[in-house]
């Protein structure tokens, strides 16, 4: 800003060497719009430049230096004057001094650490930009460019599935199983309901996905549960010994990876809620909490492996097949 | 880009037992309300419905069972769960105390269409109430239900699941 325009002014831009080849992943706003951002994973280095472009010609532009920073913060939305970041990086790019063309200034930090995931929620947003300044007396001139991190993981070792039976003694008794306790964000739970005991009239049954985001700690927790989607998976009165199968596709919403205790201040969590709901709409219902985790995009699985999974699903009761899965053996009745 | 294909086959199950996917179902209970009649003479006059149970949830005594109650029972039954149950009770209807008043130009509370009302009323609050799994817990369900008379000095008390 200057004063009675007679000062000189500047237009900071900040560009990525690699705008042209680099991906761009959508993410939320806070208002809850949808923009596109370069996407960076953990290590990767972020270099570009900051193109200082001046308003008035054969002006000066005074300035007391001029830098870039690389900057991953935590934002709590109750709490908006304390940003705590995690990952402060800067470069000088200009002594203090005066300029009188349009400069460009090349910058490079190197293998970033960015140990956790851009996030946008309810309460809380973690973010991760690059910010140039020129600092001037009065009022710097500063330019912001946020990018997206995803945090990638491989298939864990450990996947046990989830089986358990609960109930109401004498009135309701179930056994729910889901074959797996860790998903990928383009995963399918594959489970089944199965009905030990019905005394009570049920019209249907569906599973919720519901997203827990936590913040605060101590006496301040605060938790907002979120209801990201609901799946009917049986209409009308099922019996004793009955076997409802459930097939839920986690693509098709709006999910992101479960986080714990980010920088000891936030959490994000997801549960499964099967819920019954009875003739005179009561709701009987349990709730399990998943993990979700991302996969990167490389398929790593080799050929042979995908074509014996499709062998095993075309050719129903043949006995010939490749290769066993490890969760269940192949068997001739696996389709039902 | 070659996708990994997932496998969404189905968990193997136990095959259902025949008499269980074509025997009767254990959840039946069906509550009846009807045959309205009113008892009495002049201002002592009131109407009783009779209430029939069928059912083969084990918690209740008799498998089937006919008593009559008239609204003021249903009121104390509607108290009684209130109090001792953490069921949210729903609703009865109205106490018609308006139509009680003299020199209407019908009946009033013993109009036919206004028993008839009432008597559906009546059974949809029943059939939900017996229907809660904690509601079948209490005393004072069965007790209205299948017993001839309601003691109103009775303990409150849990029944146990036999």
């Amino acid at each position: 800003m200057s004063f009675f325009g007679f000062g000189q002014s500047a237009e900071l831009e900040l560009v990525l060497s690699d705008a042209e080849s680099r991906r761009r992943v959508e993410h939320k706003t806070e208002e809850g719009k949808k923009e596109k951002y370069f996407l960076f994973y953990d290590g990767e280095t972020v270099s570009g430049r900051v193109v200082l472009t001046l308003k008035h010609l054969n002006k000066r532009l005074e300035h007391q230096g001029i830098k870039v920073e690389f900057i991953g913060q935590i934002e709590l939305y109750y709490d908006r004057g304390n940003h705590h970041e995690f990952v402060s990086l800067v470069k000088d790019l200009a002594r203090p001094g005066e300029f009188t063309q349009s400069q460009t200034f090349d910058f490079e930090f190197t293998h970033v650490e960015k140990p956790y995931e851009s996030y946008t929620g309810q309460n809380v947003k973690l973010r991760y930009f690059l910010r140039a300044t020129v600092s001037r007396r009065l009022n710097d001139v500063v330019k912001e460019m946020d990018i997206v991190v995803h945090t990638l993981s491989t298939y864990p070792e450990l996947n046990s599935s989830i089986k358990m039976e609960v109930g109401i003694e004498d009135c309701l008794h179930i056994e729910f199983e889901y074959n797996k306790s860790k998903y990928h964000l383009k995963d399918v739970i594959v489970g089944k309901i199965y009905f030990l005991l019905v005394r009570i009239k049920i019209k249907h049954m569906e599973i919720d996905i519901i997203k827990r985001e936590t913040t605060g700690t101590g006496p301040n927790v605060y938790h907002e549960n979120d209801t990201i989607a609901k799946y009917e998976i049986m209409d009308g009165a099922p019996v004793r010994g009955e076997s409802i199968p459930i097939r839920l596709f986690l693509a098709g919403y709006e999910l992101t990876p479960t986080m714990r205790d980010i920088n000891k201040k936030f959490s994000v969590r997801y549960y499964l809620n099967l819920v019954l709901i009875d003739e005179e709409e009561r709701r009987y219902f349990k709730q399990q909490e998943v993990v979700l985790w991302r996969k990167g995009d490389i398929v790593r699985k080799s050929m042979s492996h995908q074509a014996a999974i499709a062998s095993q699903r075309f050719e129903g009761t043949s006995s010939h097949t490749e290769a066993k899965t490890p969760s269940q053996p192949a068997e001739n009745n696996g389709r039902q | 880009m070659a996708e990994t294909i997932a496998d969404t086959r189905r968990l193997i199950s136990k095959p259902q037992n025949l008499n269980d996917a074509y025997g009767p179902p254990s959840n039946f209970l069906e509550i009846d309300v009807g045959n309205p009649q009113t008892v009495g003479v002049g201002r002592g006059r009131f109407t009783t419905y009779e209430i029939r149970v069928k059912t083969n949830l084990p918690i209740f005594k008799l498998k089937e069972s006919t008593v009559r109650r008239r609204y003021s029972d249903f009121e104390w039954l509607r108290n009684e769960l209130e109090r001792e149950s953490k069921v949210v009770v729903p609703p009865l209807p109205g106490k018609a105390l308006l139509r009680q008043l003299p020199f209407r130009g019908d009946d009033g509370i013993f109009d036919d269409a206004f028993i008839e009302e009432r008597k559906q009323a009546l059974e949809q609050f029943i059939n939900k109430v017996a229907g809660h799994p904690l509601a079948q817990n209490e005393r004072c369900l069965h007790m209205f239900l299948q017993d001839e008379v309601i003691d109103k000095n009775y303990t409150p008390s849990k029944i146990r699941h036999t």
